[in-house]
């Protein structure tokens, strides 16, 4: 990646509409209505950032991302990628772009085929794509990719169910670099996996983007990881984005209600965990198919006022930077630091690296005490 | 305080064509009445095996089951089929993991949960349904009237796990096992249902065990957290002691390895290396030993016991480094170092000269 294209949009995503039509009858299928999954988001992918896309099921994140691979045709909207715009070009014209995107999947046990070697899997872009039509060059590749990954070469000949889920997942991340693509995909990459193991990729996908400058869209829904691997973070609410800030910001200021809330739900592992008063959201996330109307989260919002239930908030600036917000009545920072204290606790704990194996030292008494021992 | 269930030197073997699962390999811990114990560990652990076990939901012709886990004074797994039954939805119930694959689709929410009540105690179909209508109440399903008559499909994943609850609460149970409640759900409505299990645990008095992968959600609602690994209990310790003093190696890689909220962002995570072993053919001596940082020559060949350590009768380690040691390690740790840096810094090395070949 040249200093040069850093900072500049890859992908440019405008008021991209996903709707799947819901129908009744069997003959005549009229339809009746429609589960408006992504309604009308717009966020631009920057050259070698990663991207976190959060929220809960059924907020979109998947079928933007399914939107973004062309996997799935939006409704209406626009995405360019690298200048182009790919919403709407034929199967024909994909072929090049599929080259150039690239997906990691959540399951590393459906999505690897339990008939093919792991070198046949791992080779499989390239013969789908002609390339590297020579065996031995095609097979030299195919193990310098699994060396990438920490996969041991010599398994080339072995079948997925001889790798446990960590390593099938390294597969995973092999198969989307083989074609050297520009844009990956991460959907869930790490949420079947077990803790002990999830840290190995993540650690990997952290590496493969700083020494090969990659572009990622990370999907997930679990916070904490996303602020570990994200350059910026969208925070979704069904279909749309609320919030959409540097992960820094995101975590130091959440501005949208829901944000916050998120962020308070998230268990953390400390003693003084239970003590705290949580704030709850309260009900279910509504039916994507007849979602509130004007701000979408006004039902679940403790800030809800008459405004929020009859004038849309738009994405916008809030407080004059590049982090957007859309609420009419955002979280002041004293809200914030009531409703999720330990974000303080993290930015109080200073220097990186401090981190204890229990972490709690740094965020109640200072970065360096010692543990009580007896 | 008194002890409602005691587990004692449990083992669960199965014979597959494999070889011999060595599920569960000796635990042994007390619950007492009204309070709550985690049980952490990843795939593979026994954590849920040994949940199973003391519901006699693992019996069969070849599943070998040792030990003692008595309810009150009386041994679980010695008991018949039918007085099981008896306990079973009674004094001991259990939730699991995913709500919609627990309750039958066929069938309406409510009248699943009158059956559970009818199970156990002989009441009209009417009482019943009462009962059914104020246990939903009791779990935060709006309009229970109404509701009572919906299908599961009917209901949202929250709604399905509280009807879990629901049926679970429906005989008063004196221990409720609950095997990962929240990870099958959003995390907003994860911290409402370990809300509504604190809440009902308040009010109704009942004991819990809680199993879970997630160090996050025990630190929130358990008094009592015991770490496993391969069978076996490796920490044990009252909730606030393990965290602000965690002493073994398995639960210090565990802590350092997940992205959490509560720490700088460009922290590391430091990742616990290798993977978890199988069971079948299970390293000799401290099954963590292949994975620890801190191991030395000796550690693959003695069984480390659950001791508790010095000054402190309620934190028990299974590890075969001195007390002294470990706690210089986590110190190191704590402060930043890699365990790499932890192992010199505490002096492991000179713990064991290099076997003179």
């Amino acid at each position: 990646m040249t200093p040069a294209a850093a900072g500049e949009p890859l992908v440019e995503v405008r008021d991209l509409v996903k709707h799947f039509p819901i129908r009744r009858g069997v003959v005549l299928q009229r339809q009746v209505g429609a589960v408006r999954a992504v309604d009308g988001v717009s966020f631009d992918v920057l050259r070698g950032e990663t991207l976190g896309l959060v929220g809960e099921t059924g907020c979109g994140k998947s079928t933007t991302a399914r939107l973004l691979t062309r996997l799935l045709d939006p409704t209406s909207g626009s995405i360019r990628f690298d200048g182009r715009d790919i919403a709407t070009v034929g199967r024909r014209e994909l072929g090049p772009l599929r080259r150039e995107v690239q997906m990691i999947f959540q399951d590393p046990y459906s999505s690897l085929n339990p008939r093919k070697t792991i070198g046949a899997i791992i080779a499989e872009p390239f013969a789908i794509h002609k390339l590297l039509t020579d065996g031995e060059e095609r097979r030299a590749r195919v193990q310098e990719l699994m060396e990438r990954v920490g996969l041991n070469p010599e398994h080339y000949n072995r079948f997925p169910h001889e790798f446990s889920g960590g390593q099938r997942q390294r597969i995973g991340v092999a198969r989307a670099l083989a074609l050297e693509p520009r844009l990956i995909i991460a959907d869930e990459p790490v949420s079947a996996l077990d803790v002990s193991i999830q840290a190995q990729i993540l650690n990997l996908l952290r590496d493969l983007q700083r020494d090969l400058g990659l572009t990622i869209v990370f999907i997930a829904h679990d916070l904490s990881v996303v602020r570990h691997m994200c350059d910026r973070v969208a925070v979704m609410y069904l279909g749309k984005i609320v919030e959409l800030a540097s992960g820094d910001e995101l975590y130091r200021a959440p501005r949208h209600p829901y944000t916050g809330a998120l962020l308070a739900a998230v268990p953390v592992p400390r003693p003084t965990g239970r003590a705290r008063r949580r704030e709850l959201l309260p009900g279910d996330v509504p039916s994507p198919a007849d979602p509130p109307a004007a701000c979408r989260f006004h039902t679940r919002c403790w800030k809800a006022q008459p405004r929020c239930s009859e004038e849309e908030p738009l994405l916008e600036s809030r407080a004059g930077g590049a982090d957007l917000t859309a609420c009419h009545f955002p979280l002041s920072a004293e809200e914030v630091a009531e409703r999720v204290p330990e974000l303080a606790g993290a930015q109080a704990a200073g220097a990186p690296g401090e981190a204890g194996p229990s972490g709690d030292a740094e965020a109640s008494s200072g970065s360096s005490s010692s543990p009580s021992s007896t | 305080m008194t002890a409602l269930l005691e587990v004692e030197d449990l083992r669960v073997r199965f014979d597959t064509e494999d070889g011999v699962v060595h599920a569960v390999d000796g635990i042994s811990y007390t619950v007492e009445v009204g309070r709550t114990l985690g049980i952490v560990g990843e795939s593979g652990s026994g954590k849920s095996v040994e949940a199973l076990t003391i519901m006699g939901l693992t019996r069969g012709r070849r599943t070998a089951i040792e030990g003692a886990a008595r309810l009150e004074g009386r041994d679980l797994l010695a008991a018949s089929d039918d007085e099981l039954r008896a306990v079973r939805g009674n004094d001991v119930a259990m939730i699991f993991q995913d709500p919609l694959s627990s309750l039958h689709p066929y069938f309406r929410v409510g009248k699943q949960i009158v059956e559970a009540v009818q199970a156990h105690r002989d009441v009209s179909k009417a009482a019943a349904r009462d009962r059914t209508v104020e246990l939903l109440g009791l779990v935060g399903i709006p309009d229970p009237a109404r509701r009572v008559d919906d299908f599961p499909h009917e209901f949202s994943g929250g709604m399905r796990q509280r009807a879990m609850i629901a049926m679970a609460l429906a005989n008063d149970p004196k221990l409720l096992i609950a095997d990962e409640p929240t990870t099958a759900l959003d995390v907003t409505v994860q911290a409402q249902i370990l809300e509504l299990m604190s809440r009902l645990q308040r009010e109704l008095g009942m004991a819990i065990i809680i199993i879970s992968h997630d160090l996050g959600v025990v630190a929130e609602t358990a008094d009592e957290i015991a770490v496993m690994y391969a069978g076996r209990i490796v920490e044990r310790a009252p909730t606030a002691t393990l965290f602000s003093a965690p002493r073994h190696p398995y639960t210090w890689g565990l802590l350092r390895s997940i992205p959490r909220l509560d720490v700088p962002r460009e922290a590391d995570l430091v990742p616990i290396a290798g993977r978890p072993p199988s069971l079948i053919q299970r390293p000799s001596g401290c099954a963590f030993h292949p994975r620890c940082p801190y191991a030395l020559p000796s550690h693959a060949v003695t069984v480390p016991p659950l001791e508790a350590i010095e000054g402190d009768p309620a934190h028990h380690v299974a590890c075969l480094l001195p007390e002294a040691v470990r706690a210089a390690a986590e110190a190191r740790l704590r402060a930043g170092a890699t365990p790499q840096e932890a192992r010199a810094a505490a002096g492991v090395d000179s713990l064991e000269p290099e076997p003179a070949s």
